[in-house]
């Protein structure tokens, strides 16, 4: 199916879907935690840039710490697997479950496996697959995909899902008792955990000098998933990877309080050998990372911690919802990260920002997420698949405003043109006059004036 | 000292009236101001669209026409950022020093004598690209000291109320060619932007940027809402 371009997709959840301010009520919320919680850290700005310098040393020497994390990994006893490409990820994952006859799996919150699309794969498989996180777990019934990375039901409000679970989980019609639906949440994963034989999660962080395999959650999903099955697997991108264990001093300190303003993550589990009679697999995924690594211009943006604070702060993400971006991490931090894995069909991204910049202020680790997405726009013009509606407006442009006369000549034009015609240029500027009025046109231009009062007194 | 007077190419078709406060005031500080006839644009809008070699054009002839100024001031946030930070004017010893109005008097002047009253509430809407492109103030995501170097100069207006505001510095929508490509999602958050200064009581809004005032005003007219907008340096001209 194709995609639909952003600015179609944003305006049609700005004016008809249900909710049009949930995305922006609940982003907002969370931001304003953030900055409640940040100005209370001291040195925070510090620690931003001591987060940035260790992912850019990380990233740096790439090929080296995973060569390590691998060591480290086999030596604890675990198995660790390559995969190239989401399918091969798929592959991977099915392989396992299959050599064990699993009839389903158990999955905390894992934005790697959604990019990669696992659950569809193992489901045409005949295993089926439960999301164990709240948010996830609700998109999951509605059949939908995440619209935030942290809060993937952010989109939907308490009637919303009171209604969905009384559709999928037989609650109560019309209790909209966050307590009383997140109970009955908790009831029906609760079984699904007590007999799973297999639980997968996503990994937050990688750690090279262990092998080990950090995972921030608030729910503990992903330990009751770990710790009851006999088979457990974490599927990790490969740009997850820091050096040391002390470098989560760092990331952890960062990660809650930019996510959700919570000083630390509810859980914060390090995972690093089978457990007795268990099987553990680590899947490191390349998926187009390793491409992207190698771009002179955008390879800082795999520094992303994945904690969702720049979509919180986007005032173009919060009014045209997550779903507008038509990929798994929307916001400003997906519009830079997915032209690199596919420029032709995700050409539309980079120009979905006003560029304001707070994306780039709230990162904690100091990605230059509003330079990359314009110097994208740069790379999309200069590939040649940029629409002849902006090109020639642009060309035009360039060349009347490098010429002081046809400047002057278009000024006057355009200017008596809007003061006759209003209906005529309305029309012609219908996408800036559908919620909008035209500026008010003054007689004369300011370089009129000043030719007639100021220019003749100089002389 | 020769101070050249840039006047943005929308101020100059529609917004004279900002240019010639803008003129105003540095005469009134004392300057010795000209504006060079032959200007245009700074080049901002082909660049913010990807198209660079586009914009270089345009700002080439920006540095050909101000080349024997000290100093271009200009009253725009937006436009100067560009000019100094993609435009890279300024970097070379030989070329002016690329100023927006406001850093120009703080650094080379007084804050002007203002003594007619404004009994007025009015919100200050801080345009992106002079509040985190050019960092003249501090932005609410960073931990730092405040710091602002407009509010010596709103502080002066006599009896004005600067109203709170629920969002002190979220864009307002405008964003250049993003305001027409994305025009839904643009006017949205200029209607966000409304109602935080209308909820608080705001009659005006200000800002050293007037291509978010047009979006703004635009939105506003549009909606019927009443509110009026002025650039800070009609603003404070009106006051002087």
């Amino acid at each position: 199916m194709a995609r639909v371009k952003h600015a179609k997709a944003a305006a049609n959840y700005i004016h008809h879907s249900k909710n049009p301010k949930a995305q922006h009520n609940a982003a907002s919320h969370l931001r304003k935690k953030r900055d409640r919680e940040v100005i209370n850290v001291p040195g925070w700005e510090h620690l931003r840039e001591t987060a940035s310098q260790i992912k850019m040393h990380t990233l740096s020497n790439l090929d080296k710490y995973l060569e390590e994390f691998e060591r480290k990994a086999t030596q604890n006893g675990v198995k660790v697997h390559w995969a190239q490409d989401g399918n091969e990820m798929n592959e991977i994952v099915y392989g396992i479950l299959d050599q064990h006859q699993v009839p389903y799996l158990v999955k905390s919150k894992s934005m790697l496996t959604e990019e990669c699309h696992l659950n569809d794969y193992l489901e045409k498989r005949g295993i089926d697959v439960f999301d164990t996180d709240l948010g996830e777990r609700i998109v999951q019934l509605s059949k939908e995909t995440p619209s935030h990375i942290v809060v993937p039901a952010m989109h939907k409000t308490r009637e919303d899902i009171s209604e969905l679970f009384h559709d999928t989980m037989k609650t109560e019609k019309g209790n909209l008792d966050a307590k009383y639906l997140t109970l009955a949440a908790r009831k029906d994963l609760r079984e699904k955990f007590m007999n799973a034989r297999a639980a997968l999660t996503g990994v937050n962080f990688g750690v090279a000098e262990t092998g080990t395999v950090t995972i921030a959650t608030n729910e503990g999903n992903a330990d009751l998933g770990v710790n009851k099955a006999p088979v457990q697997i974490h599927c990790m991108g490969l740009e997850k990877m820091v050096p040391r264990q002390m470098d989560l001093s760092v990331f952890l300190r960062l990660l809650g309080r930019s996510a959700t303003g919570q000083s630390i993550t509810t859980y914060s589990s390090h995972y690093q050998r089978p457990k007795p009679g268990g099987e553990m697999h680590i899947v490191l995924v390349d998926n187009g990372r390793s491409k992207h690594l190698g771009m002179e211009d955008f390879w800082t943006a795999l520094k992303c911690i994945r904690c969702g604070a720049c979509m919180n702060t986007c005032p173009v993400y919060r009014s045209g919802g997550g779903h507008s971006y038509g990929y798994t991490v929307p916001g400003p931090i997906g519009s830079i990260i997915t032209p690199a894995r596919d420029i032709n069909q995700y050409d539309d991204l980079p120009f979905a920002s006003s560029l304001c910049g707070s994306c780039s202020d709230v990162c904690p680790v100091k990605i230059d997420i509003h330079g990359q997405l314009l110097k994208w726009r740069e790379v999309i013009v200069d590939h040649g698949i940029v629409d002849k509606s902006k090109s020639i407006p642009m060309k035009m442009g360039s060349k009347v405003l490098s010429k002081p006369s046809w400047y002057r000549f278009a000024g006057s034009i355009a200017r008596k043109v809007m003061k006759q015609f209003p209906g005529l240029v309305s029309s012609m500027v219908k996408d800036w006059t559908r919620g909008r009025e035209l500026p008010e046109v003054p007689k004369e231009s300011f370089r009129s004036w000043y030719i007639k009062n100021k220019k003749k007194n100089d002389k | 000292m020769k101070v050249g007077l840039f006047v943005p190419c929308y101020i100059d078709q529609f917004y004279p009236n900002v240019a010639k406060a803008s003129l105003k005031i540095l005469e009134r500080s004392g300057f010795d101001v000209e504006f060079p006839l032959d200007q245009s644009c700074c080049g901002q809008p082909m660049v913010n669209s990807g198209f660079v070699k586009e914009g270089e054009k345009v700002s080439n002839h920006f540095k050909n026409v101000f080349k024997d100024f000290d100093y271009v001031v200009g009253p725009s946030g937006s436009c100067v950022h560009h000019l100094i930070h993609h435009a890279g004017i300024g970097e070379n010893e030989e070329e002016p020093k690329v100023f927006e109005l406001f850093t120009f008097l703080s650094e080379h002047s007084d804050v002007p004598v203002m003594t007619k009253s404004f009994p007025h509430k009015v919100g200050f809407h801080f345009s992106c690209h002079a509040l985190r492109g050019l960092r003249l103030g501090s932005s609410s995501e960073l931990v730092e000291e405040p710091h602002s170097i407009v509010k010596p100069f709103l502080d002066a207006i006599p009896d004005i109320e600067w109203v709170p505001l629920e969002n002190v510095d979220e864009c307002c929508g405008f964003g250049g060619t993003f305001s027409v490509f994305e025009s839904d999602v643009s006017v949205d958050m200029g209607r966000r932007r409304l109602e935080d200064h209308q909820s608080h009581g705001a009659e005006y809004i200000i800002s050293m940027d007037s291509s978010c005032l047009m979006h703004l005003e635009g939105v506003s007219r549009k909606q019927k809402d009443g509110i009026k907008f002025l650039h800070l340096a009609e603003l404070i001209e009106k006051v002087m």
